[in-house]
């Protein structure tokens, strides 16, 4: 087994035996903070695909993560009010059932990143990134001027939604549902790194004039890595909004966008549990400086220049001093 | 619709338009010359509103306290390149992204921690406070009026600096060709810090003079950051003059989009309905203008190619 | 005589005033090498790029195996069989020699890419793979990261990659540039055996080189072509020593 191979295997048993420590201990609130880090991986999963093997630096990610909670928000409000979402041309109810709403969350992120992502991708650089950034804006405003899902205040939903043969309101049964989501997220995006398409892809981002000149247009790759990874981080916009019962706009924000980046970074790009190692970090300071100070995040600034100026390789890399 | 109405939207445009110039000036600027994308020029933004608004309510002078805007963004983007921002002019763009966006972190919370979280009120002067009568009998505050002569002042300032000043053309060399630069002699490393310095200053100008109509607080620099962005985007990277156009037709869009889409939409659909509709389409209109652009030109109206 | 395989026909560019590609013909012929020399900024790079794809004639056609490709861009050109090799290698330096090849390989066989089944455990792809890099005598470096090669060895991975294309011509941007005497040899003895394969467009300055290899050369002065013919009518050809050959003319 690899160097890196040995911390994935550590990283992904230690996320695993801290809730079941939390459950024996009674501290449910452990569990809680678990299934964040889980989720916030998942969403930083789904952007190490662009980010570390497409080379593409969206900083629009909160756009996925958003339309995820806000399909699971929309979903369940209109069955929490018996109020279907269309009457005609046919019947279109709200629902409780987190496949169904996981379903509409990824159909419905990966459409917004092939629209994004269309146009986009015909820039690089700069003005992909101010680009992203800027769509991630306009999600935002909108979530805010649109009235009928709640506005600024965003939705409450009141009972957490249902996974069949599971109590999701037990916090142990609802980390696992993450958990196992998060695990088959990674699974696929390695073998996803190992693919004919991975090869080409990652070949893309260190010589696009090399994947054309063999017969491969790095427009498309990049467009369909976008869409993956768009509608994973959508996934993970839904069960985030489920873990808090409530969605606001505050999904789309910058910050939001920014802080799936530093997942992605903090834990190392381009590292499969890089994004774990990373949202668990950042859980793990906002939680103890979070109790420090009120003003942790100069920290969390702090430190990410630091990973930034010295350290590039991130938390992963630093532990296998660059090894892979 | 009165005419009245529609001129005072179209100098509410200009006077949101020259606002945005004066940020994304400054960014294009600093990515022509330097190459480098600056995330953390919203807090420089926001440093300039705070300054002017402690210092005029300190002394009570309005003219101190956009000096202090001034000199606090200058200072501060001059410190802020000296320590971090040179070591990023060779990092990939990613590297930029993350280190400029630690930095508004550190920005943000440090402002937090000085001035606590309720905003600070900047008044404005009493000789701007009261409206003047333009030709044709329209009533307009001459705050924004000034922002507006103020705005147009400072561009004609930068074109006339770039295009025929010294520093101009060491900016316009750095920009063609970083290595003549080095060949003509000039220090290098004192004109970076010198144009992230004005970028810096042209941004707490810009935060000042809109403190005294917006509220002070933190977190009011990245909208108007990502603003700037569009209008870059719009305009063409690296392009004084696109920033400029890219500017005034974003904040004449944005303003006019807000101010008659409910009501052309209140022509065909019921009153609350066209509210909705038309506010929610308004505030994504200069998106949509951008991703017009995008497809009709990539790189800007006025970019290179 | 048999039909050309590559035809470039009055192919014109200019970039405002300055014409950069003046109505350039020529033709690339079954099992030959045909050199283009000219000195520099005679626009060979302009040409290069209009006959791959990535920049538009404003006048003229490229024929590809008697279709024409003008309005095609560069991918769909390696599709149809045009392997181009860069001046200055264009590789993955992250990925091994053998990824780089495999990459080749993949884009050959086209289709759909997979996004789940392992791409070097694809048998198909590998063995393609593994036999061009056999052939430019790479095999023992296939596991080396490409960042790791020498220049030399770089150049041969750049012609390793054109092979897995099952390329119907080669178009190569000055291949020997930056190579010592031995490795020069070794690559003249390449692609000398090439030429079976698929023809060569051969962009050279190494004029050794190009006289020993080359069954025809075309010289490129101030974007237009002034002589075609065998190295000996060209190193005959008054118009040629006067433009560009000069002094430098191998005896």
């Amino acid at each position: 087994m690899t160097r890196e191979g040995i911390v994935n295997a550590v990283i992904a048993l230690g996320l695993l035996l801290v809730p079941l420590w939390a459950l024996w201990a009674n501290e449910p609130f452990t569990i809680t903070l678990a299934t964040k880090v889980a989720i916030l991986a998942l969403a930083g999963v789904g952007l190490n695909l662009a980010l570390g093997l497409g080379g593409l630096v969206s900083l629009g990610h909160a756009v996925f993560f958003g339309i995820g909670g806000y399909a699971m928000g929309i979903l369940a409000q209109h069955a929490q009010t018996f109020d279907p979402i269309m009457e005609a041309p046919f019947l279109i109810e709200g629902t409780k059932s987190m496949p169904v709403i996981w379903l509409v969350a990824v159909v419905s992120s990966a459409l917004a990143a092939l629209a994004i992502g269309a146009l986009s991708l015909r820039t690089s650089g700069v003005y992909f990134i101010m680009i992203t950034l800027a769509f991630g804006q306009m999600f935002y405003y909108f979530a805010i001027s649109w009235p009928a899902y709640g506005g600024e205040d965003g939705l409450s939903i009141y009972v957490r939604n249902e996974f069949p043969g599971l109590n999701t309101l037990n916090p142990i049964e609802f980390f696992g549902i993450t958990y196992v989501l998060l695990l088959a997220a990674l699974f696929l995006s390695a073998r996803i790194a190992a693919s004919p398409f991975g090869l080409a892809l990652t070949s893309a981002r260190q010589s696009p004039q090399r994947v054309e000149t063999v017969g491969l247009r790095p427009f498309r790759l990049r467009l369909t890595v976008f869409v993956i990874s768009g509608a994973i981080t959508g996934l993970a916009g839904a069960l985030f909004a489920d873990l808090n019962r409530f969605v606001s706009p505050t999904m789309f924000s910058w910050q939001m966008s920014g802080e799936i980046m530093i997942f992605v970074i903090l834990g190392g790009v381009a590292r499969l549990f890089g994004p774990v190692a990373g949202a668990a970090l950042f859980i793990l300071l906002e939680h103890w400086l979070g109790g420090v100070s009120e003003y942790w995040l100069i920290w969390v600034g702090a430190l990410l220049l630091a990973v930034v100026l010295f350290a590039p390789g991130g938390l992963i890399g630093l532990v296998t001093r660059g090894q892979k | 619709m009165s005419l009245l109405l529609v001129i005072e939207q179209v100098l509410n445009g200009l006077q949101f338009g020259v606002m945005l110039f004066l940020m994304a000036a400054g960014l294009t600027l600093i990515f022509g010359v330097m190459g480098l994308i600056n995330l953390a020029h919203g807090s420089l933004y926001m440093i300039g509103a705070f300054a002017a608004a402690a210092v005029a309510g300190a002394t009570g002078s309005f003219l101190l306290g956009l000096i202090s805007a001034l000199a606090a963004a200058a200072a501060m983007g001059a410190i802020v390149e000296l320590t971090v921002i040179r070591r990023l002019y060779k990092r990939d763009h990613l590297d930029q992204v993350l280190a400029t966006f630690a930095l508004i972190l550190i920005f943000s919370e440090g402002t937090r921690w000085v001035f606590g979280s309720f905003p600070l009120y900047l008044d404005v002067p009493n000789w701007l406070s009261g409206p003047v009568t333009l030709p044709g009998g329209i009533e307009y505050p001459a705050y924004r009026l000034a922002i507006i002569v103020v705005g147009f002042a400072v561009a004609a300032g930068l074109f006339w600096m770039i295009g025929r000043t010294r520093i101009g053309i060491q900016i316009r060399a750095g920009e063609t060709d970083r290595e003549m630069i080095a060949a003509l002699g000039i220090d290098i490393d004192r004109l970076y810090t010198l144009v992230f310095a004005l970028g810096a200053a042209l941004a707490g100008l810009a935060g000042a003079l809109v403190g005294a109509i917006q509220s002070v607080q933190v977190g009011m620099g990245e909208p108007v950051l990502i603003l700037a962005f569009v209008v870059i985007v719009i305009g063409g990277i690296g392009s004084i003059k696109g920033a400029f156009i890219g500017a005034i037709l974003l904040g004449l869009t944005d303003t006019l989009g807000r101010s008659f889409l409910p009501v052309l939409f209140g022509t065909v659909m019921d009153p609350s309905a066209a509210t909705a509709v038309g506010s929610a389409l308004a505030s994504m209109l200069i998106y949509i203008l951008m991703a017009a652009v995008l497809i009709y030109r990539p790189t800007g109206l006025f970019g290179r190619v | 005589m048999s039909a050309p395989v590559l035809q470039i026909d009055g192919v014109t560019k200019r970039f405002g005033a300055l014409v950069a590609s003046d109505g350039v013909t020529l033709d690339l012929r079954p099992g030959e090498i045909h050199a283009l020399i000219g000195p520099n900024g005679a626009g060979k790079s302009t040409l290069i790029a209009q006959i791959a794809g990535g920049l538009t004639p404003d006048a003229g056609r490229v024929v590809l195996d008697s279709a024409d490709v003008t309005a095609l861009d560069t991918a769909a050109r390696a599709q149809a069989g045009l392997a181009r090799t860069f001046q200055i290698s264009a590789l993955a330096m992250e990925h091994t020699v053998l990824q780089n090849a495999v990459l080749g390989a993949l884009g050959a066989r086209g289709g759909r890419l997979a996004l789940f089944r392992s791409v070097l455990d694809d048998s198909e792809l590998r063995e393609k793979a593994e036999a061009a890099l056999d052939r430019v005598g790479l095999s023992d470096a296939a596991g080396t990261v490409t960042a790791a090669l020498s220049h030399g060895q770089r150049r041969q991975l750049e012609v390793a990659v054109a092979l897995t294309l099952n390329p119907k011509v080669f178009l190569m941007d000055e291949p020997m540039a930056g190579l010592g005497m031995e490795g020069t040899a070794a690559m003249t003895t390449l692609l000398d055996s090439l030429r079976a394969e698929a023809p060569i467009l051969l962009v050279e300055h190494d004029m050794d080189a190009v006289f020993k290899l080359a069954d025809r050369i075309s010289v490129l002065v101030a974007g237009r072509i002034i002589a075609t013919g065998t190295p000996d009518a060209i190193r005959a050809d008054a118009g040629v020593r006067e433009a560009y050959l000069g002094d430098e003319a191998p005896a």
